[in-house]
């Protein structure tokens, strides 16, 4: 048996510098890690601040356009910054592995999944194929796959993504390594599905006693996983400790203010009693894209002037699909979409350009929801001149006046272009956008999902500070529950293209819910490093995830 | 499987149509050259009597439209006419040319075709090197040079000088298959030449391209060495690109050999259809032209089918 106290891998002053701008920058300013046998790290913070490079030099190795720079990286008394590119490879796969973000682009989809597990176990000649491929199943059996036996045999593109997610942890255990990094492996995944990974990368981490690095800039999942948690900000470390300490008694400033982002409460508006018509109100929808399988099934709600309507679910349930109806984008095979009582053309084409205006988007990816070569004052003049007809000094006033409505200095970003600002000024730009237009309305698709919390926390206040100044009715889309805890006065559950539920926000945080609705709520990991382990223990391991949402479903097919 | 099925149908398809619209540019762009066969036939001494009788013997009153049709429906035949200036059926005359053509053709491909792809993995992997350099400068300075040029380069070192091979690839019926490879060695080796660079590149691209992927890190941090990285999980899925650039290739090994066939007085469709256009001989120019536009459809047809085959997506739909 291995001893605990081992140290497995030693980093001193770690230090890395990435390309830019034809000079070499430092990303990691002197990092020191330590990590024993059997021991998982949890390193978190914000992007930027160089988690995944310092994951990625844990096993010697440098992304394209970086370098690592007179440091020291021990691993089991083997020196990895002076070794030989051979020996340094001849690590990785086998004594230490890796899982990517996103499974789904991270799995060659040229080759069948186990292909690509049994690949290193091959090439390193511990196995033969017919072994290694027993093994796999083995790993797929423990990690709660189903069909074990068969669901190898299958290409990436043809399992689910919480399902590739597993597949790739049970990869990185096909050599029983020393030591595995996870690179945000549930990032991409719904809180649904989360669980399931979770578990899964638990269990099997405890079972052979492997040390793991788990990078997250999401503290709920990080205190149900690590033993020790290290902070990072912009490559340096501001405070590493036990996890449980580090939760209840954070010592750095930095590291308080991640722990208190969550606190953010917009007071709830209630509906209007005196029998105005709602602002848009989706009637009986159905909806699907050109002649495949109805994506909305009969989905009715209203949004009241001046209030925001959380619309939330999982990937692929109809959230932004909606958006598309409302705004015309995707005309409905059936009902209507109706603006203060009257019916609203259903497609775009047909609106008048004071119906256009009414409702306006502000999308996830601002990177690419803005055109990179067309200058800020541009980007915003242009709608405010096609809905306001300005022009000349008119406008650039305009311009000028929606800058300061997004809180950036008009002067010092009127003449920039998208690339040269962060992910929240970028956002904030594709807000002012909407804004342009004059809108009463405003379609947020999971504006926030890409920016780190500080930051999504400073987009939600504004988007805030903007509904209460301008009377803006909000359909804000979004698969975070702490977002919708913030900043929703009523809230839709979609399931399947269908609402499941809906009612104002302190209705549905408080129990009793639709079975659903209780998936969803449950299934947000909490702060609490046990909320994991509990919750297991409540539901059963194999009442998570997929399995537990297809039990729901079937309740529902039941009872119609 | 039934859907690929269904996708190379409907492009079999498409590629039917666009074969028939370009019949009719084709049939109607001869119509609009000024004269007409009968005057082609009889030259200079034409009375307006005897090309009014000829015209009629040839059908050429009729409207241009009804002899656009009998024209089709021959061609699709394969009887596109007899030859103004030798009489003799033009399919007989241009089906033989046309094999001689598709021979070098093939030749040509198959040399130029493994040496590409294999020097594209080799400078993808050793790409920024020496000798990826070398290799791009080398095989740029090739096709930069007009063909005819490179085959006269040819002919002055490998026949003239050296008398390794002969200069003038003429084919006779009695030759067995080494023979004619030797006697064709410098066409098909220009040809090889010219289209070597392109599908080089292109395949370097493509795998470049994908180098940044997430699963290529992915293989990289399993341990695989860098030639299985670009091999095995690089290579699979840049086929697309690749086939692509090959076909576009392969195309203009049969349809832009009029040059090579030239210089080296080889009996091909090329040289049949230079012939043509300076006897005015209308249906053989109208063949060719023909045959090159379907030369063409099914090669880009045969590129998307083979894009299609190689996306594990449309393979094992889900």
């Amino acid at each position: 048996m291995i001893k605990k106290n081992d140290v497995l891998l030693k980093i001193r002053d770690l230090k890395i510098q990435g390309y830019s701008d034809e000079t070499w920058v430092d990303i990691i300013k002197g990092v020191d890690l330590t990590l024993h046998r059997g021991e998982v790290m949890g390193l978190i913070g914000e992007s930027g601040a160089g988690k995944s490079t310092i994951g990625a030099a844990c096993m010697g190795y440098a992304r394209d356009g970086t370098r690592i720079v007179d440091s020291s990286i021990e691993f089991d008394g083997m020196e990895l910054t002076t070794a030989t590119e051979a020996d340094r490879r001849m690590l990785r796969g086998s004594r230490i592995a890796y899982v990517a973000q996103s499974a789904a682009a991270s799995f060659n989809p040229a080759h069948k999944i186990i292909d690509q597990h049994t690949e290193a176990p091959l090439q390193y000649r511990l196995k033969k194929r017919m072994e290694a491929q027993e093994d796999a199943m083995e790993l797929y059996e423990k990690l709660r796959l189903p069909n074990p036996g068969e669901i190898g045999f299958r290409y990436p593109h043809q399992v689910s993504g919480g399902q590739l997610q597993r597949a790739m942890t049970a990869m990185a255990m096909s050599c029983r390594p020393d030591l595995i990094i996870f690179d945000e492996p549930t990032t991409a995944l719904d809180v649904t599905t989360q669980i399931e990974v979770l578990a899964a990368i638990r269990d099997i981490v405890d079972e052979f006693n492997t040390a793991a690095i788990y990078i997250t800039h999401d503290l709920a999942v990080v205190a149900q996983m690590a033993d020790t948690i290290k902070v990072l900000l912009k490559g340096e470390e501001v405070e590493e400790a036990a996890t449980k300490e580090m939760l209840d008694n954070p010592k750095e400033d930095y590291t308080k203010s991640l722990w208190a982002v969550r606190s953010f409460e917009s007071p709830q508006r209630r509906r209007p009693t005196d029998g105005t018509p709602p602002l848009i109100s989706v009637k009986n929808v159905d909806a699907s894209y050109t002649g495949g399988e109805k994506v909305l099934d009969d989905v009715s709600f209203d949004i009241y002037e001046g209030m925001t309507v959380a619309v939330v679910g999982e990937s692929g349930s109809g959230k932004s699909t909606t958006a598309r109806v409302i705004t015309g984008l995707l005309p409905p095979s059936k009902g209507e979409v109706l603006f203060k009582g009257e019916p609203f053309p259903p497609s775009f084409r047909n609106r008048s350009k004071d119906q256009l205006r009414q409702c306006q988007m502000i999308y996830q990816m601002a990177d690419t929801a803005l055109n990179p070569k067309v200058r800020i004052s541009e980007i915003i003049a242009r709608p405010a001149a096609f809905y306001g007809g300005l022009k000349g000094v008119a406008l650039k006033n305009r311009v000028d006046e929606l800058l300061d409505l997004i809180e950036l200095e008009p002067a010092q970003y009127y003449y920039r272009y998208p690339p040269e600002l962060s992910g929240g000024q970028k956002q904030r730009i594709g807000i002012a956008r909407a804004l342009a237009a004059e809108p009463t309305f405003i379609v947020c698709d999971e504006v926030t999902s890409a920016l780190d919390q500080l930051v999504a926390e400073g987009i939600l206040r504004l988007l805030d500070r903007l509904q209460n100044e301008l009377n803006l009715a909000y359909m804000f889309i979004t698969h975070d529950l702490a977002t919708v805890r913030s900043i929703a006065d009523e809230v839709v559950v979609m399931q399947h293209g269908k609402v499941v539920d809906q009612g104002p926000k302190d209705e549905m945080f408080t129990p009793p819910h639709h079975p659903y609705t209780d998936l969803l709520l449950s299934s947000v990991p909490e702060m609490d490093p046990d909320w994991l382990t509990t919750l297991l223990e409540e539901r059963g391991v194999d009442n998570v995830g997929d399995a537990a949402a297809a039990r729901i479903d079937s309740k529902d097919a039941k009872v119609t | 499987m039934g859907d690929i099925l269904g996708l190379v149908a409907k492009r079999l398809g498409l590629g039917l149509i666009i074969l028939l619209v370009i019949s009719v540019i084709i049939f109607f762009m001869v119509e609009l050259l000024p004269g007409d066969i009968a005057e082609a036939v009889l030259g200079q001494g034409a009375t307006p009597e005897n090309l009014a009788a000829l015209r009629r013997e040839m059908g050429l009153d009729q409207p241009a439209i009804v002899r656009y049709l009998d024209w089709l429906s021959g061609a699709v035949m394969l009887d596109f006419g007899n030859s103004i200036v030798t009489g003799a059926s033009v399919s007989q005359t241009i089906g033989e040319r046309f094999a001689n053509t598709l021979f070098l053709a093939t030749y040509a491909a198959a040399i130029a075709v493994p040496i590409s792809i294999t020097l594209g993995i080799v400078v993808a992997l050793l790409r920024n090197s020496i000798f990826d350099r070398v290799a791009n400068v080398a095989t740029l300075t090739s096709i930069s040079s007009p063909e005819f040029f490179l085959g006269y380069i040819l002919i002055l070192y490998l026949a003239v000088k050296t008398s390794m091979f002969p200069a003038i690839a003429s084919l006779s019926s009695d030759m067995d298959f080494g023979d004619l490879l030797y006697r064709t060695f410098l066409p098909a080796l220009t040809l090889v030449l010219v289209v070597t660079a392109h599908m080089m590149r292109m395949t370097r691209a493509a795998i470049i391209n994908l180098l940044a992927s997430p699963y290529i890190e992915m293989a990289r941090l399993k341990g695989a060495p860098p030639w299985k990285v670009i091999v095995k999980h690089a290579l699979p899925n840049a086929w697309a690109p690749i086939i692509n650039v090959v076909a576009l290739n392969l195309a203009y090994l049969i349809t832009g050999v009029v040059l090579v066939e030239v210089v080296f007085v080889y009996p091909g469709i090329g040289q049949a259809l230079v012939d043509a256009v300076s006897k005015r001989d209308f249906p053989v120019v109208q063949a060719c032209c023909l045959i090159f536009a379907a030369t063409f459809i099914l090669l880009n047809l045969a590129a998307d089918v083979g894009a299609i085959l190689t996306n594990p997506r449309l393979r094992h739909p889900k």
